[in-house]
C-alpha cells in the first residue's frame, strides 16, 4: 500500500489526482506516482459515490429496480435500462412485440450517439481544447430535446418496462429523428476537421496508452476500449439481442490499441449509429409498444443473465432469484468498472498529460464504475 | 492637431514652468505611474471582456450579457467580486515568497511597459537599448511564477512552476533570436530608431520571407512565454487543476490573472512594433499619395488596432489548439524554432549586408 | 464447442463434476480446493480457451456464500459458469487475479462487499468503502441503522 501523501523512499512524488479534478469527470480519485513528470504507478481509489445499488435492488420489484439503474451509467441509461428489462423478460419469458424491439433499438443508438458525442467534447477537452466541449452539446442538445418529447426526461430516461417500452412514440419523433441524422452527418465531418485532423491532437494520442489484445482480453476490457485494441466483442454483433440481428451494421475495430485507435472507433461507431438509426426509423412495425404483463411480476426460481452493449462496453445483469417479487441476488457487470482496471498498466512510463488523455479515452463514467 | 505627442509636450512644459525642474521629474514620474496603473486596470478590463467574448463566439454562446450593456461591466464585477474574497494562505506556504509572487509578476510586466511605444513620440522610456531590455526584464516573470509555485506547498503548483520554468526559459531564445533578426535589420536596438526605420514599409513586407519566419516564430515564442494555450502547461487545467496559482485567491490571484493579459497586450505591442511598424501607418515605398492618405490615421490608432489584432490572434490559438505534452513542447523549440530561427538570422544576416532588403 | 461437448470435455477434466443444468450456460459447481488448477487448465488448455472472465460474483445463501466466475472464450465464443461453494464462516477461495488480471478488482469488490477472502490476491483491500468500514454490506444478515432503511 502506498502512502497517499508526500514522497516515497525512492524519491518519488505522490499526487492525489482527484476525488475533484476537473479531469476526472466526478469523483474518482487516483493516487498517482510520479518521478518528475513520468508515471510509475496509478492506484485508483473508487466509492466516492458508491450507493450500494444491488443492495438496494434486493428490495425493489422487477418493475421498480430497472430505473435505478439509469442512475449508474447516465450517460446510456437508456441501455442500462435495456438490459435489465432483457434480464427480466428472459426470466418470465415474455415475448417483446415487433414494435417495442425497434424502438428500443432506436432508443439506444440514440442514446449511444448522445453518449459519444459528450466523451468526445470531454476528451478533447481534457487534452487542452476547450471548444469542442461546446460543440458536442449542442448536437446533444437535439437528443435530448427527442429523448423529452417521447420519453418526458432528458438524461435518465426510465422509459423501458419489462415487456417493452412505456409509452408509444411521439408522432413528431421519426420527422425530428430524420432533422436530426442530416443536420448531425454535416457536424461529424466538422468534428473530424476541428479535432481529428489536428496535429497537436494526433501527436498528443498516437503511440500513447498502448494496450495489446491480450492485455484487452485479460483485463476485461471491453467496448471501444477493446475493440481499439483489435478484440472483437461487440455484443450486438456477437450475441444479437432485439433487432440487431436483421440489420446491416459493421462492428468497428481498430488495430492500433492506443489512444488513437480508440478515438477512432468511437468516431467510427457514431457513424454505425447513424446508419442502424437510418435503417429503422422508417421500418418501425405497427402494433402493441408494450406486451401484456401481470401487475406483480414474480421471477421463477432461477438464475438470468443478460448482456447489452453500452456505449462504454459490455453491460452485464445478472439476477438470482427465489421466486420472489424482489430479485435475492443482483449484480451489475459494469463497463467502467473493467476498462478502469487496465489504466495503471496503460499509463506506466507515460506522462501526467497522457494519464488525462488516457483517461479520456476509456471514457470513464465515474457512478458506472462505483454503482 | 490634436495628438498623444501635443499633450504631453504642453504638459511637460506646464510643469518646468510652474515648479523647479527636479519637482516637475518627480510630479511627472508620478503622473506617468498612476498612467501605467490606469493602463493596467484598463487592459485588464478590456482584455478579460474580449477573450470571454472572442471564445464565445468561436464556442456557439453568448458570452456575459448581463452586467452593463451587451455585459460590458461583466469584468468590472468580476474584479469587485475578487477584490471582496479572502486572499488565503496556506499554512505550510512559505508565506514571505507566497504573497511576494504575485507582485513580483505584476511588477515585471509593468517595467516591460516602459520602452512600448503607444503612438508617435508617446513612450515612457526610449532607452538606447529598447529591445535589450525588454528581453532581459521579461525573464525575470518567471521568477515570480516559480517563487508562486515553491512556496504555495502544493504539488500541482510546484509542477506547474517548473513546466513554466523550463517552458519560459526554452521559449526565450527563439524569441530572442526572432528579436535580433529585426535588430540586425535596423542596426539599432532603440524601439524609435526601430519603428523609424519602418517608414517605407514594415519589417514584415520588406524582409522578405525570412522576416516573416521570424515573425511566426516570435508568435510562437511569445504565446509559449505569456503560458497561453495550445502552450498552457504551466496551468493546465485538467492536468494541475491550476497549475503555479492553484493556491492563489483573492486579490492575489486577481493579480497573476491581471499579468498575464497585461503580458499579452505587452508581447502583441513588440510584435506589432518590431514587424507591424508599431505606430507606423502603412506606408509603401515611395508612394507618396499612398502614404500621406495613411497618416491621417492617427498613430495610436494604428498601434492598438496592429496589438488586438495579434492579440485577437493569440486568442484564437487558445480557443481552437489542444495543449501540448511538455515534452512534445521542449522538442517544438529545442528540436524545430532554435535550429530554424538560427539559419533564419544567418540569412537575415545576409540580407543585411547585402542590403537585399526594400 | 456447445453445451454438450463442454460438458463432455469437463467431465475429462474434473474427477466428477456437478453440474446444474437449468441454467442458460453450462454451469459446473467445483470445490474450492480444485479451483487454482482448474481455473489454469480452463484458461490455457487447447479447445477451452477461456480467456475472458467477465463476471465475479458472491451471493450469500444464508448458510453458505457462492462464488460464481462466468467466462467465455473470444477464440470459441463459448461460455462457462463455475460455480465454488464456500464456507460460511472461513469464506476463502484461492484468487485468480494472476490468470485474468480483470479479477483483481473484481475480487477486491467481492471482498468489500460480502467479505470472500481471496488468498494470495496482491492487493486485497476495501474497493468502495472506507478502510475503516465495519462488516460486509452485501451479506443478508448485514445491519446498518444509519444508512439503511427497512421498509
Amino acid at each position: 500500500m502506498i502512502q497517499e501523501v508526500g514522497t516515497t523512499e525512492q524519491g518519488d512524488l505522490v499526487v492525489n489526482l482527484g476525488p475533484q479534478h476537473p479531469s476526472t469527470h466526478g469523483v474518482l480519485h487516483l493516487v498517482v506516482t510520479l518521478n518528475g513528470e513520468t508515471i510509475k504507478k496509478v492506484e485508483p481509489h473508487l466509492g466516492y459515490i458508491h450507493r450500494s445499488i444491488e443492495k438496494m435492488c434486493e428490495s425493489l420489484s422487477y418493475r421498480q429496480f430497472i430505473y435505478v439503474t439509469s442512475r449508474m451509467d447516465y450517460l446510456s441509461s437508456h441501455i442500462n435500462n435495456h438490459g435489465c428489462a432483457l434480464c427480466v423478460e428472459k426470466g418470465m419469458q415474455i415475448e417483446v412485440p415487433p414494435r417495442a424491439k425497434a424502438i428500443r433499438v432506436l432508443m439506444g443508438e440514440l442514446t449511444r450517439l448522445a453518449s459519444h458525442q459528450l466523451w468526445w467534447g470531454a476528451m478533447a477537452m481534457d487534452i487542452g481544447a476547450l471548444t469542442p466541449f461546446f460543440h458536442a452539446f449542442r448536437e446533444r442538445e437535439a437528443i435530448n430535446d427527442i429523448m423529452e418529447e417521447t420519453c418526458g426526461a432528458r438524461l435518465t430516461m426510465n422509459y423501458m418496462v419489462p415487456g417493452g417500452v412505456m409509452a408509444d412514440l411521439h408522432p413528431n419523433f421519426q420527422k425530428r429523428v430524420k432533422e436530426f441524422i442530416n443536420f448531425f452527418r454535416g457536424k461529424l465531418h466538422e468534428y473530424d476537421e476541428l479535432v481529428t485532423g489536428n496535429i497537436i491532437f494526433k501527436s498528443r494520442m498516437e503511440g500513447i496508452g498502448y494496450l495489446s489484445p491480450e492485455d484487452a482480453v485479460s483485463y476485461g476490457c471491453t467496448g471501444p476500449t477493446a475493440r481499439g485494441s483489435g478484440v472483437s466483442c461487440d455484443i450486438r454483433k456477437l450475441y444479437p439481442y432485439e433487432v440487431y440481428g436483421e440489420l446491416q451494421f459493421e462492428e468497428v475495430t481498430a488495430t492500433g490499441g492506443d489512444c488513437f485507435a480508440r478515438y477512432m472507433v468511437r468516431m467510427q461507431e457514431m457513424r454505425q449509429s447513424i446508419s442502424i438509426i437510418e435503417q429503422l426509423i422508417d421500418n418501425i412495425p405497427e402494433g402493441q409498444f408494450q406486451a401484456k404483463t401481470k401487475a406483480v411480476l414474480k421471477l421463477p426460481k432461477g438464475e438470468f443473465y443478460s448482456r447489452v452493449e453500452t456505449a462504454r462496453g459490455e453491460f452485464g445483469v445478472y439476477i438470482i432469484s427465489e421466486g420472489g417479487t424482489t430479485p435475492y441476488r443482483i449484480k451489475f457487470r459494469s463497463p467502467g468498472f473493467s476498462n478502469l482496471s487496465a489504466l495503471d498498466h496503460m499509463a506506466r512510463g507515460h506522462k501526467i498529460g497522457d494519464l488525462v488523455a488516457i483517461m479520456g479515452t476509456l471514457d470513464l463514467v465515474i457512478p458506472d464504475i462505483d454503482r | 492637431m490634436l495628438s498623444i505627442e501635443n499633450i504631453t509636450h504642453s504638459i511637460d512644459a506646464w510643469l518646468n514652468g510652474t515648479f523647479n525642474p527636479t519637482v516637475a521629474v518627480l510630479l511627472e514620474s508620478l503622473i506617468v505611474g498612476f498612467c501605467v496603473i490606469g493602463l493596467f486596470a484598463l487592459l485588464g478590463l478590456i482584455l478579460v471582456l474580449m477573450e470571454r467574448k472572442v471564445s464565445a463566439y468561436m464556442q456557439i454562446r453568448l458570452g456575459p450579457n448581463r452586467v452593463g450593456p451587451g455585459g460590458t461591466l461583466q469584468t468590472v464585477a468580476d474584479t469587485l467580486k475578487l477584490a471582496m474574497k479572502e486572499g488565503l494562505t496556506p499554512d505550510g506556504a512559505d508565506k514571505f515568497l507566497f504573497n511576494l509572487a504575485p507582485f513580483l509578476v505584476i511588477v515585471v510586466a509593468m517595467m516591460i511597459l516602459a520602452p512600448v511605444a503607444f503612438a508617435k513620440g508617446t513612450q515612457i522610456w526610449d532607452i538606447n537599448i529598447g529591445v535589450l531590455y525588454i528581453s532581459a526584464v521579461s525573464s525575470l516573470s518567471v521568477i515570480g511564477i516559480l517563487m508562486a509555485g515553491w512556496a504555495s506547498n502544493n504539488k500541482y503548483s510546484l509542477l506547474g512552476a517548473m513546466r513554466s520554468g523550463a517552458q519560459i526559459v526554452s521559449y526565450e531564445l527563439s524569441a530572442g533570436l526572432s528579436i535580433i533578426s529585426i535588430v540586425v535589420l535596423t542596426g539599432s536596438l532603440r524601439i524609435s530608431d526601430i519603428i523609424a526605420s519602418q517608414e517605407d514599409g514594415w519589417w514584415i513586407f520588406k524582409g522578405h520571407i525570412p522576416a516573416v519566419i521570424s515573425f511566426i516564430i516570435f508568435i510562437i515564442a511569445v504565446t509559449a512565454e505569456t503560458n497561453r494555450a495550445p502552450f498552457d502547461l504551466a496551468e493546465a487545467e485538467s492536468e494541475l487543476t491550476a497549475g503555479f496559482h492553484t493556491e492563489y485567491s483573492g486579490m492575489k490571484f486577481a493579480l497573476f490573472f491581471l499579468a498575464e493579459y497585461v503580458n499579452i497586450f505587452i508581447v502583441c505591442a513588440i510584435a506589432a512594433t518590431l514587424f507591424l511598424g508599431g505606430w507606423m501607418p502603412l506606408h509603401i515605398g515611395h508612394w507618396a499619395g499612398f502614404n500621406r492618405v495613411m497618416d491621417y490615421v492617427p498613430s495610436s490608432l494604428w498601434f492598438t488596432g496592429k496589438t488586438f489584432f495579434l492579440i485577437f490572434l493569440i486568442m484564437w490559438f487558445r480557443w481552437t489548439f489542444p495543449r501540448l505534452r511538455i515534452d512534445q513542447l521542449l522538442n517544438l523549440e529545442w528540436k524545430y524554432l532554435l535550429p530554424m530561427s538560427m539559419v533564419n538570422l544567418l540569412l537575415i544576416t545576409l540580407i543585411a549586408i547585402k542590403g537585399w532588403h526594400f | 464447442m456447445n453445451k454438450e461437448e463442454l460438458k463432455i470435455r469437463l467431465e475429462s477434466l474434473l474427477v466428477s463434476p456437478t453440474f446444474e443444468d437449468a441454467a442458460e450456460w453450462l454451469t459446473v459447481i467445483i470445490d474450492p480446493e480444485v479451483w487454482e488448477g482448474f481455473a489454469r487448465q480452463l484458461r490455457s488448455t487447447e479447445g477451452f480457451d477461456l480467456d475472458y472472465l467477465f463476471c465475479v460474483t458472491a451471493v450469500d445463501w444464508r448458510t453458505h456464500f457462492t462464488v460464481v466466475y462466468h467466462l467465455t472464450s473470444t477464440v470459441h465464443r463459448h461460455m462457462l459458469v463455475v460455480k465454488a461453494r464456500l464456507d460460511r464462516e472461513r469464506p476463502e477461495i484461492r484468487t485468480v487475479s494472476d490468470i485474468w488480471r480483470t479479477a483483481e478488482f473484481h475480487e477486491r469488490e467481492a471482498y468489500d462487499l460480502m467479505g470472500i477472502v481471496f488468498t494470495g490476491h496482491p492487493d486485497l483491500r476495501r474497493l468502495f468503502m472506507t478502510d475503516e468500514w465495519k462488516g460486509w454490506p452485501l451479506r443478508k444478515d448485514y445491519e446498518d441503522p444509519v444508512n439503511m432503511i427497512k421498509l
